[in-house]
C-alpha cells in the first residue's frame, strides 16, 4: 500500500497579519513527484518554507511520515529533517567551501561514516549529478546550472526520503533544465525518493509531475489537485486552464 | 536483515556476490585492494533476490569497483542487480571526470616580483582616481549639478548623525574618564592633580576626540557602506546603474560622502565635550578637585586653534571613512565571502589611512606652529 509522506490539513500560510494562502489540504504519496504550481506571487515558495520548517503555519498543520511536524519537539524535527533534502533556488551553497566540502558537511554532521568513506561518497554524489572532478571548485567558479546540480548533490548526501526543490529550472537554459528534470526523474525512480517541486515551468510540470496542486493567487486557496496531464484534460476552473495552456487557448478562441 | 557480501577470484575474474540489506554499510579496503592489485581481467558483480533494501553505501561499492576497472582497463559486468541500482551506477559513471588543463606558463621570478609591485601600484592608482572622481563629483553636488537623490542623502545623514550619537557619547565619555585616571596617577606624584583638567581638555579637543569618532565611525558606518554597496554588487544593482549610464559616484557615493562630511565635525565636537565631561567626572567626584577649579583649568587649557585642529581631523577622517567604505563596497566580490572581505578591507584601510593622515597633519601643523 502506498503511504502518504506528507499530509497538509487546513494549512494556512501567513506573514504576520498578511495571509498568503487561506487554507490548503493535500497529500503527497510516497514516490510522487509532487508539483506545487501557480502564478508568480501566489505563495508557492512560502508554502515550501512552511513544509521545510522555516515558517510556522499560521493555522492548521502538516504531517511528515505521519508525525505532526509543527507540534513535534526539536529532536523529532531534527530526525525528520535528516531524511529531507532541499535544493534552494540558487543552490544555497556555502561560498567559503568547495563543492566537496559543501556535500561532505551533512555527512560529517549526521552520519558515522569514516572520513575516507565520506570522501568517496562525496565523489559518488558529485558524479551522480555530473560534476565528477569539480570537488575543489568554489561555488563562485562554476555556472548557475552547475550550482544547482551541486546543491542537489548536497541535498542527496544523506539519502533523503523526501527532496524539496524551489524553482529548479529558474535561470537555466532549456537543455540544462531538461537535464535537471531527467536527473530528478532518475532519482525518483531509482532511489524511490519522493520529490516536492515548486515551479511554474510548464515543460517541467508535464515532463516530471505525477501529482500536483495549483495555488490560485486570487482566491488564496488550492483550486486543483491531481496529475498535471489530467488537470489539462479536465481543468476544474478557468485559472488552472489558463495557467496550463499559458492562456493561449483563450487567445485562440478570441481570434 | 544484514548485508551479505562475498568475493572470490576464479579464472582471472573477481566475482562479488551481494544480498540482504545495505544501509549505511561501510566496506573495508580489502575488497578494493584486491580489485586493485590482483591479477584479474574481469570484475563481475552479482546479486541474489534477497538484495532489496539498499542506499548509497552499496552504490559506492559498485562505483569504486567500476572506477578501478576503468583505471586498470579491465572488463566490468553486473548481473541480476536491481534495475534502480544498475541505472544509478550508469548515471554516476555517465560523465567523465573533469580535469583542469594545467597552465604550462611560468613567469620568471623577476617578472612575478615586478608584477606584484605593478599590481599594487595599479590598485593604489585606482583608489586615487576613485577619490579624485568623487571629490570632483562633490564639488558638482555643492553647485547643485549632480543627480544625487535628496532622500538618499538624508537617509545617510540620519545614519551617520543622530543614530551614532549614543555610541559616540558613551565611548568619548569613557575615553575622557580613562585619560583622567591614567593622568591622575602620574600627576599625583608631583602633587599636580589639578592639571588633569588641562590634560583631558587638550588631549580630547586636539586629537583624541577626532580619533575616537573616526574609529567608531569606521567600524560602524564605513563597514555599513561597504556591506550595503557590496550586496548591491552581488545583486547586480551596480551593473544596472552602470548600464543605465547613471554615475555611481553621484548616485551611491556622494550621499554617503556628503553626509559624513557634515556629521563627522559635529560628532567630533560632541566627543570633545563628552570626553571633558568624563574627565570632570573623575576629577571632581573621585579625585576631589572642586568643580569650579576643574572648569577653570579646563578653560585655561582650551584654545581655539586646538579645537579647529580637532575639527579638521574629523573633516579629513570623513573623507577617508566614506571613500574607503564606498570603494571596497563597489569593488566587492560577487558572493557572501566577497562582501565580508570588502567590509574588512574598508574598516582596516580606513583606520590605517586615518593614522597616516594624522601623522601628516600633525607634522604640517607642527611646522606651521599651530
Amino acid at each position: 500500500m502506498i503511504k502518504d509522506k506528507i499530509v497538509a490539513r487546513h494549512l494556512q500560510v501567513a506573514y504576520g497579519p498578511k495571509v498568503i494562502i487561506q487554507t490548503a489540504d493535500f497529500a503527497v504519496k510516497e514516490n510522487d513527484i509532487f508539483i506545487i504550481m501557480g502564478g508568480s506571487g501566489c505563495g508557492k515558495s512560502s508554502m515550501l518554507r512552511v513544509l521545510t520548517g522555516l515558517l510556522p503555519p499560521a493555522q492548521g498543520t502538516f504531517f511528515v511520515n505521519g508525525i505532526d511536524y509543527p507540534k513535534a519537539d526539536d529532536d523529532t524535527k531534527l530526525e525528520i529533517m535528516k531524511k529531507v533534502g532541499i535544493l534552494y533556488q540558487s543552490g544555497g551553497l556555502f561560498s567559503s567551501m568547495t563543492l566537496a566540502e559543501n556535500v561532505a558537511l551533512p555527512l560529517q554532521k549526521y552520519s558515522d561514516y569514516s572520513p575516507s568513506t565520506i570522501a568517496d561518497l562525496v565523489n559518488l554524489k558529485l558524479s551522480l549529478v555530473g560534476l565528477s572532478g569539480f570537488n575543489d571548485y568554489y561555488p563562485a567558479e562554476i555556472s548557475g546550472g552547475m550550482k544547482k546540480r551541486a546543491g542537489l548533490a548536497r541535498a542527496l548526501a544523506l539519502d533523503p526520503q523526501i527532496v524539496y526543490f524551489d524553482e529548479p529550472s529558474a535561470g537555466l537554459d532549456p537543455i540544462s533544465s531538461a537535464r535537471l528534470d531527467d536527473l530528478m526523474k532518475d532519482i525518483n525512480q531509482n532511489l524511490g525518493t519522493t520529490l516536492v517541486v515548486v515551479t511554474h515551468e510548464l515543460d517541467s510540470i508535464f515532463n516530471i509531475g505525477t501529482n500536483s496542486i495549483f495555488i490560485d493567487a486570487a482566491t488564496k486557496t488550492l483550486t486543483a489537485h491531481g496529475n498535471p496531464h489530467d488537470l489539462l484534460k479536465n481543468p476544474p476552473n478557468e485559472n488552472v486552464f489558463n495557467f496550463l495552456t499559458r492562456g493561449r487557448e483563450n487567445a485562440k478562441t478570441a481570434q | 536483515m544484514t548485508q551479505l557480501i562475498n568475493f572470490s577470484i576464479n579464472n582471472n575474474t573477481l566475482t562479488l556476490s551481494l544480498g540482504g540489506a545495505f544501509v549505511h554499510f561501510e566496506q573495508t579496503d580489502q575488497l578494493y585492494n584486491t580489485a586493485n592489485s590482483a591479477p584479474i581481467k574481469k570484475i563481475i558483480v552479482t546479486s541474489d533476490n534477497s538484495l532489496k533494501n539498499w542506499d548509497s553505501s552499496l552504490l559506492l561499492i559498485l562505483f569504486k569497483l567500476k572506477n578501478i576497472a576503468d583505471t586498470r582497463k579491465i572488463d566490468f559486468q553486473t548481473q541480476n542487480l536491481p534495475d534502480g541500482l544498475s541505472r544509478m551506477l550508469l548515471l554516476a559513471t555517465a560523465v567523465k571526470p573533469h580535469h583542469d588543463t594545467p597552465l604550462n606558463h611560468h613567469d620568471p621570478l623577476l617578472d612575478r616580483i615586478g608584477g606584484y609591485w605593478l599590481n599594487l601600484y595599479n590598485v593604489f592608482m585606482k583608489g586615487f582616481d576613485f577619490a579624485i572622481d568623487n571629490i570632483s563629483a562633490l564639488l558638482k553636488f555643492v553647485r547643485g549639478k549632480s543627480v544625487t537623490r535628496k532622500v538618499d542623502f538624508l537617509f545617510a545623514l540620519e545614519d551617520c548623525g543622530p543614530k551614532a550619537l549614543g555610541i559616540v557619547s558613551l565611548i568619548s565619555f569613557m575615553v575622557g574618564l580613562i585619560l583622567a585616571f591614567v593622568g591622575a596617577i602620574q600627576l599625583k606624584t608631583f602633587g599636580a592633580q589639578v592639571y588633569v583638567a588641562s590634560l583631558v581638555t587638550i588631549g580630547m579637543i586636539r586629537i583624541m576626540g577626532a580619533i575616537m569618532v573616526g574609529i567608531i565611525m569606521a567600524g560602524r558606518t564605513g563597514a555599513s557602506f561597504a556591506a550595503t554597496l557590496g550586496t548591491m554588487q552581488v545583486n547586480e544593482e551596480i551593473d544596472a546603474l552602470k548600464t543605465m549610464g547613471i554615475p555611481i559616484s553621484d548616485f551611491l557615493v556622494l550621499p554617503r560622502l556628503a553626509a559624513m562630511i557634515i556629521a563627522m565635525p559635529i560628532l567630533t565636537m560632541l566627543a570633545d565635550f563628552m570626553g571633558m565631561l568624563g574627565g570632570g567626572f573623575v576629577g571632581v567626584l573621585l579625585l576631589g578637585i572642586p568643580a569650579s577649579e576643574y572648569w577653570k583649568y579646563s578653560w585655561q587649557a582650551w584654545s581655539m586653534s586646538s579645537f579647529w585642529v580637532g575639527i579638521f581631523h574629523g573633516f579629513v577622517f570623513a573623507f577617508i571613512i566614506s571613500l574607503c567604505g564606498c570603494y571596497y563596497g563597489i569593488n566587492s566580490g560577487r558572493n557572501a565571502d566577497g562582501v565580508g572581505v570588502a567590509t574588512t578591507k574598508a574598516v582596516v584601510s580606513a583606520i590605517v589611512w586615518m593614522i597616516v593622515a594624522t601623522g601628516i597633519i600633525t607634522f604640517i601643523f607642527e611646522r606651521l606652529g599651530i
